[in-house]
């Protein structure tokens, strides 16, 4: 057996405290989560999901922009690749944090907790676990992502359930919300990085135009959402390639 | 075509946990490929960018209040405020303004 198994075993107290300290560090970006996800629940309506098949893929895929992308492709009849695509795209991110928590984990950490771990990678829970001391442990991971994730899935089937019931007023207020967690997202590296603030500049440019020309803005949103990722970012990464220093910091 | 919305998900669920799985499990050093680590890096926020605009402006009652809240939500999180105060802005922006135009 894989040492690691008995070293984070939550038999231990240590390991027990862990846990619990990443509950109480979950119950703030929960409660976020709560909240944002009631949005992503409108969305999932209007898809056609019921209350509960919109909590079991918040509780599957933890994901806001991927879950977001996947409700509009299944609200547009997209193909099951579409999905499998769209959903890569949206979701590439996560790729580059399990890279980076990759080097933070104990080289010869269990493959059930590099398993784990990986179920738990969103952008705060990425953030609060990278930004402890030392080697990864994965109970307060684990901890920050029950209270969390749950959080996350029950907003989903609030707004899904309540989408409707709410008046219209809110129901409007409520559905930038999403938007908002994208723009705290992107916004505060692009005032570090002029590369970042002059790329988000053109995606809003280019995205409006293919949304009003013709033929492309007859395309599915998530359609135009991945043709414009992959060509942006490819042009970008010719064109601003990046340096390792950079990197690091990033 | 009509797809099964149970299979959409479970697409979903798998494609995103092998994006999150597959390089903690299998990668154990950096990638060294620019071109590759370049590309990885500015997806995230082009990906983000596409999906807000002009997304943001379709959601709302009226037009108006979408761009208010754009604006805003740039504002509020170019001063650092975190993830749910941006979004909680956004909202809150969104629900006045519709007080006084609808």
């Amino acid at each position: 057996m894989n040492p690691t198994l008995a070293k984070y075993s939550l038999k231990k107290q240590n390991n027990r405290k862990v846990f619990l300290k990443g509950m109480q560090d979950g119950i703030p970006i929960g409660l976020g989560y709560l909240a944002v996800s009631f949005s992503l629940g409108i969305a999932a309506k209007k898809a056609g999901l019921t209350a509960i098949q919109g909590f079991i893929t918040s509780l599957l895929c933890n994901a806001s922009a991927g879950e977001y992308v996947g409700f509009t492709l299944i609200a547009a009849n997209a193909l099951y690749l579409e999905m499998a695509f769209g959903t890569l795209i949206a979701n590439a991110r996560y790729m580059l944090m399990s890279c980076a928590i990759s080097q933070r984990t104990e080289p010869g950490l269990s493959i059930w907790h590099r398993m784990g771990l990986s179920f738990c990678i969103t952008d705060e829970l990425f953030g609060i676990t990278i930004a402890r001391e030392g080697f990864i442990n994965p109970n307060y991971t684990y901890g920050a992502m029950f209270v969390a994730t749950n959080g996350w899935a029950i907003g989903t089937a609030l707004g899904i359930i309540a989408g409707n019931i709410l008046p219209l007023r809110l129901v409007s207020a409520f559905s930038v919300a999403l938007y908002g967690m994208f723009l705290a997202i992107i916004i505060p590296p692009a005032r570090k990085e002029k590369i970042i603030a002059l790329l988000i500049v053109v995606c809003f440019v280019l995205s409006y135009l293919c949304s009003v020309l013709p033929v492309i803005s007859n395309l599915s949103d998530g359609t135009r959402t991945i043709i414009l990722t992959v060509v942006i970012s490819t042009t970008a990464s010719i064109l601003f390639p990046r340096n390792d220093d950079e990197e690091a910091e990033a | 075509m009509s797809g099964n919305i149970y299979i959409y998900i479970a697409v979903m669920a798998i494609v995103t946990y092998l994006i999150r799985v597959l390089p903690l499990t299998l990668i154990r050093k950096q990638i060294k490929n620019k071109f590759l680590k370049s590309f990885l890096y500015y997806v995230p926020y082009v990906t983000l960018a596409v999906m807000t605009f002009p997304a943001i402006i379709h959601q709302t009652q009226s037009t108006s209040s979408g761009i208010l809240a754009l604006v805003v939500g740039v504002l509020v999180a170019w001063m650092g405020f975190d993830l749910f105060k941006t979004a909680v802005s956004c909202c809150a922006i969104v629900f006045i303004l519709e007080l006084f135009i609808i």
